[in-house]
């Protein structure tokens, strides 16, 4: 059965990698939901983000192939139950809409979104949130007519009390160090 | 080597690296993003020697080729742009073959990047999907230590190519150079330890199996374990079978080796894997032209997969037992926790199918009584003259099945065929590889009609070079394998399978390499005697029957009790 599926990947810094990673998915036909690439918690290692929907077979091959990666320190795959994870969410709406009522700002309270900043034409409002979310705020906001709407990849986190990955480096410092 | 630094160029330090690696042989081509590098080689013929192919397809197959038989990384050189692109198709090859490579291609001044100059394509990009690693050099500085790199990943672990792509101004820069062999990569493991425990796990199974069966792969040869496979066979007498590419890793008189697995294999190895209780795969992969249907594969059998890659346990047969590590040291300690055994009931099963194949096929292949030659008789018939001690370089299609089921080995390292990619044209050069690896060693490369004209420019090399290759041509004017596959499931329409073929010696005579044609049964023996004893390159051209048949065989997408021994 297919499903949502969030693979985390930490790698070093290189050009091409990301490439390389798409790669893996591209070759089997798998869609990208969506990416984040940043910086991790440790200088120079990089945290990708990725999530997919397949089934649970796929995901493991396809973080095993990922994990091969010369460039890849580790690369895990979790369901969202595991995980705590967010989106965010930024739209732009006229002005005059906010001025016309006070609907708006009703939503945007109730949604626990927030103004971001306010000119003479258009509004901003940001919210992070699960993509049902951003996507009911959305439907909400858009009887205003959204003049501009882009949510981002997903972040996310595990339920675990630290990352491991520090853990893992000295592990795998101790252990390469241990084959000379 | 000096291990002050000291100011060259970046070409230079290319050339200084490699000889740091210890590589003896280059196969290249030169062209204009290459040839600050093809000049710094000018000063070093005496330490490196380098082959200039005909093509650059060709000096990837030649890499492949030499390094198959000496289990170093391979070495070629190209140009950018259609330099680069036209070694795509042999590092495509080895990726899928998992044979060590390194490639480096010249690529314009780092500022044209982007640029569509002259010759500039992305190589980084268009190789990526497949090596096993490659980066982008643009300062001279990088040169020595992406060099190192490059080597260590390609020759560790599962082996790979891997491409080093480096811009002419990086070529032309300075550098202070010394150089470090790279021993270690903090995001790569090449290697894990074994488990114990798994091998307690598999010995267990091993040892209560009544069925046992064990597939080897090139894992084997990679591993250098072929002293530890026959250690473990002998002490627990489970019969072995091979794929294609872990040929020659077992000798063929072995009382315990019981054939070739897959589409065109033994029908022994095929039927028993259904029959199997356990089934031991060391270093191999499932390739599906070795499991035909997969749901109907090893149904019965439990499954004690050894790899060294992670990624290959549970990919298409899940594994009961998955012990991961190097071959060498995972059979050693396997062969230490099991009992000794035997199944002597259960090996004269293979035996009785032995006999069964071969009375419906083997003997009609090798002692046929038509007019028509077979390509089995005369692969049997080379195999015999060189006394069963040649290296057999294949190219692909029928004559390559029927090499790997007739030629008889008794060493190691003695098969070059292209497995996994099934890459046309890979035979000739792959061979010149081969020769240069192993002097001393006669080179027979069994080679089609269709192939050998994919790459038949290597003849030029093979004359320039004086390498001493035994070509042998089964000229069956078709594209052969196909045609069997159009005969026997597209109701006999041959779309475009037929050859009309040039004449094959004139054109070799003109290469300057010798050589003679057979078309009748008599001058068999003759024909071959006298290629063996040919100093130099020899062209053996046989015209086997047109329309002949590799059998056995599993029909793609049949299971492998399905195999058909007759059409
Ligand atoms: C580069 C490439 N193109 C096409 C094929 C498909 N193919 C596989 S076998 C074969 C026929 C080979 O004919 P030939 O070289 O004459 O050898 P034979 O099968 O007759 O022994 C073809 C076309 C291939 N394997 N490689």
């Amino acid at each position: 059965m297919k499903q949502e599926f969030n693979i985390t990947v930490f790698s070093e810094n290189h050009i091409g990698l990301l490439a390389r990673i798409t790669i893996v998915f591209t070759r089997r036909k798998i869609n990208i939901e969506s990416l984040t690439v940043s910086e991790s918690a440790i200088s120079g290692v990089y945290k990708f983000t990725i999530v997919i929907k397949t089934t649970e077979d796929q995901v493991k091959k396809v973080v095993s192939q990922i994990e091969k990666i010369v460039d890849v320190l580790k690369a895990f795959y979790h369901t969202n139950q595991e995980l705590i994870y967010q989106e965010i969410a930024l739209y732009k709406v006229p002005t005059d809409a906010l001025y016309d009522s006070d609907q708006i700002e009703n939503i945007v309270r109730n949604s626990g979104a927030r103004i971001l900043e306010i000119t003479r034409e258009f509004t901003v409002i940001e919210k992070t949130g699960h993509k049902e979310e951003t996507q009911a705020l959305f439907e909400q906001l858009n009887q205003f007519k959204v003049m501009q709407f882009i949510r981002s990849g997903r972040v996310a986190l595990t339920r675990d009390p630290i990352e491991r990955l520090s853990e893992f480096l000295k592990e795998r410092d101790a252990f390469l160090n241990s084959m000379d | 080597m000096n291990k002050e630094p000291m100011k060259v160029t970046g070409s230079e330090a290319v050339i200084l690296s490699l000889l740091e690696e210890g590589v003896e042989i280059i196969f290249g081509y030169p062209g204009g993003a290459i040839m600050p590098i093809y000049d710094a080689l000018y000063d070093y013929d005496k330490k490196i020697t380098h082959i200039l192919t005909r093509h650059e397809q060709g000096a990837a197959h030649a890499a492949e080729g030499y390094a198959k038989i000496t289990g170093k990384a391979g070495v070629c050189f190209a140009t950018s742009g259609p330099g680069a692109t036209n070694l795509i198709t042999g590092i495509a090859d080895a990726m899928i073959d998992s044979i060590p490579m390194v490639c480096i291609t010249g690529q314009v001044a780092s500022p044209l990047l982007g640029t569509d100059a002259f010759q500039e394509s992305d190589v980084l990009g268009i190789s990526m999907p497949v090596t096993k690693w490659n980066y982008q050099i643009t300062t001279p500085e990088e040169i020595p230590d992406a060099i190192a790199q490059a080597f260590f990943i390609a020759q560790s672990g599962r082996p790979g190519p891997v491409l080093l792509d480096i811009t002419k101004d990086a070529q032309f820069g300075e550098l202070e150079f010394s150089y470090k062999k790279c021993k270690k990569i903090r995001s790569y493991v090449p290697e894990t330890p074994v488990d114990p425990f798994k091998v307690k796990a598999a010995a267990e199974l091993i040892d209560n199996a009544k069925k046992p069966m064990l597939l080897f792969g090139q894992g084997v040869i990679i591993s250098k374990a072929e002293e530890e496979l026959k250690a473990f066979i002998e002490k627990t007498g489970i019969p072995a079978a091979w794929t294609l590419l872990g040929l020659s890793a077992l000798p063929t008189e072995h009382p315990l080796n019981v054939g070739m697995l897959g589409m065109h294999g033994n029908y022994g190895p095929n039927v028993k894997t259904n029959e199997a209780d356990l089934i031991i795969a060391v270093g191999m992969r499932f390739d599906d032209r070795v499991t035909g249907k997969v749901s109907a594969y090893a149904r019965d059998a439990k499954i004690v997969h050894l790899d060294i890659d992670h990624a290959e346990i549970n990919k298409i047969i899940k594994a009961d037992v998955a012990v991961l590590g190097d071959a060498k040291k995972s059979l050693k300690m396997l062969t230490d926790n099991c009992k000794k055994n035997e199944h002597k009931k259960w090996l004269s099963e293979f035996n009785k199918a032995y006999d069964t194949e071969f009375e419906k096929v083997i003997d009609k292949d090798l002692h046929p009584t038509k007019e028509g030659l077979t390509m089995g008789e005369v692969i049997s018939k080379v195999s015999e003259a060189t006394n069963h001690e040649a290296i057999l370089v294949t190219d692909v299609g029928q004559h390559q099945m029927v090499a790997a089921r007739y030629f008889k080995f008794k060493h190691s390292r003695s098969l070059v065929t292209s497995g996994g990619l099934g890459t046309m044209g890979y035979g000739l050069p792959a061979s010149m590889g081969a020769q240069l690896a192993a002097p001393d060693r006669t080179v027979v490369a069994v080679i089609g009609d269709g192939g050998f004209q994919m790459t038949i420019q290597e003849l030029g090399t093979i004359a320039q070079n004086k390498l001493p290759v035994k070509i042998v041509l089964l000229n069956n004017n078709f594209l052969g394998m196909v045609r069997q596959w159009q005969q026997l499931f597209f109701e006999k329409r041959y779309s475009f399978t037929e050859l009309i073929n040039p004449d094959f010696l004139m054109i070799t005579k003109g290469f300057g390499i010798n050589g003679q044609k057979v078309t009748s049964r008599e001058n068999l023996d003759a024909a071959v005697k006298e290629m063996m004893d040919h100093d130099g390159p020899y062209l053996l051209e046989v015209v086997v029957e047109k329309e002949d048949n590799v059998f056995p065989m599993v029909p793609s997408g049949a299971s492998v009790s399905h195999i058909l021994l007759e059409p």
